[in-house]
């Protein structure tokens, strides 16, 4: 005899055998989607001419020459680009991790005049669209020389424009207890030390969001290194793709996807990394 | 910095514990005067990165200027220019919102069907939730726009595939008709990111909803139209506006797609694809600026619109 079960709070209640149905569903659309990508590893280990005649993943035949033609197709070798856009990266996650925890922890936690009409700014520049203000901003750097330099790419980090950190900061240590600021300053810290030795430590869920999406949104970046970088001497590794695409033919597709995936590499590896605070960034604040 | 100087208006009182009056004026003066010292650079960065050339593309925007001679200025010709002689202006800002509108609602809803179908009691959730948010963090790389223009190409994978069903396939980034296609296609691919928010909004919904309704005989129909929808709607309007906002911007995949020229015949000219055409390639630096501000205006205005008419949809239980 039945009893009957409790109400289950699911949405789709699954019918029987309908779990197993649900998954081969997924996994079917899963690899659906991520076809294009297999593809692409499965192609840059293919010699070239076979490419373009087997849609299948497994390589009939595997070979690095994608890999070795592709590291010296340029006017340097692949990894003097990967350098240049590590050395942007590294700079920009520093500076975006210092420069938004300046500002969140001010905003957070110390009272001044005006602080209600300078947070409201901070949040109007969050929706502001990047191409107001570029064509200002690239004249101003040129006028300053830095053109092939890469203090257009980093200064707006050092001065936290990337306000959606600053508020996501500013949300996380709203919800740290005040009273813990109020020891270390009984104990005689200051506002810096409180900042560094109190917040800061607490705060590191918040910091590695920032670091995460910092590293993926300039690692990815195009339009602001396409901009100010225009001499192959300091291209940054999605400026070289370009090229890539500007100077070879169509025969060269190989090279270009092993390119491809090497450029993709360090974004897969923080992923797998950092997939905690990621997905929990995207869900709590939209950073994508 | 001048904010720095501004800053210090003793006249406000610290709601701390008074230690005397006098000396909490004091306090509150130092307490501002750290405030204004770490707020610094982002005021700096405000002021010479944000709100300065803001105000230099809106004079920008009236005058004509090349970078190699002084502006001119033009008055309102950049904008007349735009919506009476320069069709491919008219082209693009076309192009730009046909993309919107297909994709934004495409990638929607194929989040939101995904998050429901991975909501509550599925084994392996963070698995899937990985695989499906894995295109969204490298969708905007040239690396994936590399790979589109390969995979959508003349002898691509799509057409190898179709090959085998013995379909010849066009080439579809080469042709008017479906370039635009492909790139609608690459932007619903990274629906994985509002997903994410979905599943995030799907578990504020109490379980409890859930049961009342089921008691009440309620089918799953019925529960998804009476509760789901209705308690998510915030979380779609707030994915729809961060999408639009944000698909209105897109560059880097039609710019490599289109080999940075918005082709074929325009019909992936992106409406940011055209401003930097004209901006720095064409060095028409005033025109660029005109367009930059007629985005603005173009998003500002729809998101206000958004607003206003979610009113009507946007449904602010006491969730609480």
């Amino acid at each position: 005899m039945a009893t009957p079960s409790r109400p289950v709070p699911v949405l789709f209640r699954p019918f029987r055998g309908g779990r197993v149905a649900k998954h081969i569903l997924l996994i079917g659309f899963g690899l659906v989607m991520l076809y294009p990508l297999l593809w692409m590893i499965s192609s840059s280990l293919k010699p070239e001419e076979l490419i373009f005649r087997e849609p299948g993943l497994w390589p009939s035949e595997v070979t690095l020459e994608n890999y070795t033609e592709g590291w010296y197709a340029l006017k340097h070798p692949f990894g003097y680009y990967l350098w240049n856009s590590a050395v942007v990266t590294a700079i920009s996650v520093v500076a975006n991790l210092v420069a938004c925890s300046l500002a969140a922890y001010a905003f957070a936690r110390l009272n001044f005049p005006l602080k209600k009409f300078w947070f409201a700014i901070m949040l109007g520049t969050i929706m502001l669209p990047h191409h107001v203000t570029i064509v200002p901003q690239y004249i101003m750097f040129s006028e300053l020389d830095l053109i092939n330099t890469i203090w257009p790419l980093v200064m707006p980090k050092i001065l936290a424009t990337d306000a959606f950190f600053i508020f996501l900061m500013v949300q996380f240590i709203r919800t740290l207890p005040r009273e813990l600021d109020e020891a270390a300053e009984i104990d005689g810290a200051g506002y810096w030390r409180i900042y560094i030795r109190v917040v800061m430590p607490l705060c590191m869920p918040a910091l590695a969001t920032t670091a995460i999406f910092t590293f993926i949104w300039t690692w990815n970046d195009f339009l602001s290194q396409l901009l100010y970088l225009n001499n192959p001497d300091n291209f940054t590794v999605p400026v070289a793709l370009r090229t890539f695409l500007d100077a070879s033919s169509d025969s060269s597709w190989g090279p270009m996807f092993a390119m491809s995936i090497i450029a993709l590499g360090p974004i897969f590896g923080f992923f797998l990394a950092g997939q905690k605070y990621l997905i929990r960034g995207v869900a709590t604040t939209g950073l994508k | 910095m001048t904010e720095v100087s501004v800053a210090v208006k003793p006249e406000r009182a610290v709601k701390q514990p008074a230690r005397g009056g006098h000396r909490s004026t004091k306090r509150s003066r130092r307490e501002a005067r750290a405030a204004y010292l770490f707020l610094a650079p982002w005021f700096v960065g405000l002021l010479v990165i944000t709100i300065g050339p803001i105000f230099a593309s809106l004079y920008l925007s009236f005058t004509d200027y090349s970078l190699l001679e002084e502006a001119q200025w033009v008055g309102f010709d950049n904008y007349v220019k735009m919506f009476t002689e320069d069709e491919r202006f008219m082209n693009s800002l076309w192009v730009t919102t046909v993309y919107v509108i297909v994709s934004v609602p495409l990638q929607l809803a194929f989040a939101l069907a995904l998050a429901l179908v991975l909501d509550r009691g599925l084994r392996g959730l963070s698995f899937y939730r990985s695989v499906f948010y894995l295109p969204s963090l490298l969708g905007g790389s040239v690396a994936i726009a590399i790979l589109w223009r390969k995979v959508f190409g003349a002898d691509g994978l799509v057409n190898a595939v179709l090959a085998m069903f013995g379909i010849e396939g066009p080439g579809w980034v080469g042709h008017p008709d479906y370039a635009l296609g492909t790139l609608i296609l690459l932007h619903v691919w990274t629906f994985g990111a509002p997903m994410i928010i979905f599943l995030a909004g799907l578990r504020q919904i109490p379980s409890s909803y859930y049961e009342a309704a089921s008691v009440d005989g309620a089918g799953k129909w019925r529960q998804f139209k009476s509760i789901t929808i209705p308690l998510l709607t915030p979380i779609i309007f707030f994915n729809l506006v961060l999408e639009l906002i944000k698909s209105f911007q897109s560059f880097t995949q039609a710019f490599i797609v289109s080999g940075g020229k918005g082709g074929p015949a325009d019909s992936t000219l992106f409406y940011t694809l055209y401003l930097y055409l004209e901006g720095f390639k064409n060095y028409d630096m005033g025109y660029a600026a005109a367009m930059a501000w007629v985005l603005l205006i173009i998003i500002a205005g729809l998101t206000g619109v958004n607003f206003l008419a979610s009113k009507y949809w946007v449904f602010y239980g006491d969730t609480k």
